[in-house]
């Protein structure tokens, strides 16, 4: 009777393959990914709660925690802002030279980080084409935290128009007529209809830029001081810096939270971009 | 009756918008290019070439075309048949799959280096066995502040790019044919090559220019696992040495190799264009 059950709900697979692909998928992504990362899990057990507690709690440590949120988090809202105005007018508007300026979204992703970071940090110092009427101004962006930031928005901005633009395409057009014709004025439909509509893809968009913010290393090391002192050093560059150091308790330590903040990202993302998906479903 | 002042509102808003969005990318994104360029031709072309042919550089593309041919041939390996996989059956457990697969996009690539260290290096829990190896054999085979670090690094980081361009395109066209064929028989290496590959041609090729574009260009996990300049340094690498040497001319060398990348990134820009118009005339002629 059992067994009669257990046969009515195998599946039927009709394709061949299943267990070659499932074994050769499993056993690569264990070998190359899993594993590795399960070794840095393993080490950080090694160490007890309170060891990793002081590692982490070191003020060097925690300024660049700091530093690294702080500026993540201001980078992902500045693009936040122009990422939704740039989709805005590459799905809405039509213009000279649209197709040009669409494909420099992706610049960032094509570029290698440490070219970018070299390029900003001369760009930007006070000597550089930006810098130097900023310096000016009396700003100093390059060897600061507005420099970081800077780099992480360069990094960041794709993450957000990339999210954003497939949702404003295929907004339908008549929410915005029939709110026209309720009476609602312009802001307030932008407000009340289209911004509703938009939210989990600039969620999305944000978590993404910010978790890439969070880890970045090759963009943000020119251009930050890296000064404990000014507080300008990230995250990474801290870990860079122990595993100079030979210190791989610290480094381990430090990456655990690491790890841990950006699989809880991560997750926050898939759920946002779950109910999203159910949502448009109903509709 | 106010619909022409609203018309020159609607206008004039449009006007902003636009000109903040050419604002932004053009000195956010394009600026920053160009000063690359302006920066590698300061001191001429003569220096530019003598900067881009030194002993360092040349060893550090060997080593970049090296990590990027064995990262992109596994990769794209893995990627075919992991999308063969979640797109053509359905079990338990494939969400958590698919997401394990996108790890390495969300993980800061210094971490990724210190997870070879962990696996690999002194402490490493093989090390162990790698030297009982190397004993037992007389080899010294490392890899950590080795080639093979160097390799795997760039494999991590480039992981899922092949499966990411392909899985959607699968999941597109469904499963269908592959099920009639395989009902009159096909074996799975014939609908392979007669359905599906056809099928996902162009996202496969899209996704191994990506992976090759991210391999080249990796600098983070790198940097953690490669230590000797001329022998196991990358171009990124390369270039973090010269700029950080500091002297006048070495940055303009370091920008003279980045030119080379940049150049690179470019081409990846506008074959990335011409496959999102293709695909886009494709879905207007349906």
């Amino acid at each position: 009777m059992k067994s009669t059950v257990t046969k009515k709900t195998k599946k039927v697979r009709v394709i061949p393959g299943y267990h070659l692909t499932m074994g050769i998928t499993v056993t690569m992504l264990s070998l190359i990914v899993l594993i590795p990362l399960a070794s840095v899990f393993v080490y950080a057990l090694k160490l007890s709660p309170a060891e990793i507690w002081k590692l982490i709690s070191k003020p060097t440590v925690l300024h660049a925690f700091q530093t690294s949120i702080l500026c993540s988090l201001a980078a992902a809202l500045i693009n936040c802002v122009f990422g939704v105005i740039i989709a805005w007018v590459l799905v809405k508007y039509d213009f000279p030279g649209k197709r040009i300026l669409d494909g420099c979204i992706e610049l960032p992703f094509a570029l290698p980080t440490a070219v970018a970071g070299i390029t900003l940090s001369k760009l930007y110092s006070e000597t550089g084409a930006l810098g130097k009427p900023l310096a000016a101004l009396g700003i100093k962006v390059s060897y600061t935290r507005l420099g970081l930031i800077i780099a992480l928005v360069f990094i960041g901005i794709p993450f957000v128009i990339r999210a954003v633009q497939p949702v404003l395409e295929k907004l339908d057009h008549q929410y915005e007529e029939a709110a026209f014709m309720l009476g609602a004025t312009r802001a307030q439909t932008f407000r009340r209809v289209i911004l509703p509509e938009m939210r989990p893809a600039i969620l999305t968009g944000f978590g993404l830029a910010f978790a890439r913010g969070l880890g970045e290393y090759g963009s943000v090391i020119y251009i930050s001081g890296n000064s404990a002192k000014e507080q300008t050093q990230v995250i990474s560059y801290v870990i860079m810096q122990k595993l100079g150091y030979i210190d791989y308790a610290s480094a381990t330590a430090i990456a655990l939270v690491m790890l841990i903040l950006s699989f809880v990202l991560l997750l926050a993302v898939n759920v946002v971009q779950m109910r999203q998906a159910s949502r448009t479903n109903i509709l | 009756m106010n619909n022409k002042s609203e018309e020159k509102k609607k206008h004039i808003t449009k006007i902003i918008l636009i000109t903040i969005s050419y604002l932004f990318i053009g000195v956010m994104l394009v600026l920053p290019l160009f000063s690359i360029i302006i920066g590698a031709l300061k001191e001429g072309l003569g220096f530019y070439f003598e900067a881009i042919s030194t002993e360092y550089v040349r060893s550090a593309l060997l080593v970049t075309l090296l990590a990027t041919v064995i990262a992109v041939a596994v990769n794209t390996f893995f990627g075919i048949v992991a999308s063969w996989l979640l797109t053509k059956f359905s079990f338990r457990g494939k969400q958590v799959l698919a997401t394990l697969i996108d790890i390495p996009f969300s993980i800061s690539p210094v971490i990724v280096g210190l997870a070879f260290l962990m696996t690999f290096g002194r402490l490493g829990w093989t090390y162990p066995a790698i030297r009982a190896i190397n004993q037992f054999f007389g080899t010294n085979i490392r890899i950590t502040f080795a080639l093979p670090g160097v390799v795997l690094a760039t494999i991590f980081v480039t992981f899922p790019f092949v499966s990411r361009e392909v899985i959607p395109i699968l999941n597109a066209q469904g499963k269908d044919e592959e099920e009639a064929a395989a009902l009159m028989g096909a074996s799975g290496l014939k609908i392979f090559r007669r359905i599906t590959l056809p099928q996902m041609k162009w996202g496969l090729i899209y996704g191994i220019i990506l992976c090759s574009a991210r391999a080249l260009g990796e600098f983070g996990a790198v940097n953690a696992l490669s230590k000797t300049r001329g022998e196991t340094f990358t171009l990124p690498l390369e270039i973090d040495a010269l700029y950080m040497s500091g002297t006048d001319n070495s940055i303009t060398a370091a920008f003279a190799v980045s030119s080379i990348l940049v150049l690179i990134a470019v081409l990846v820009l506008i074959v990335r264009n011409i496959f999102e118009y293709r695909s886009k005339n494709k879905q207007t002629e349906r």
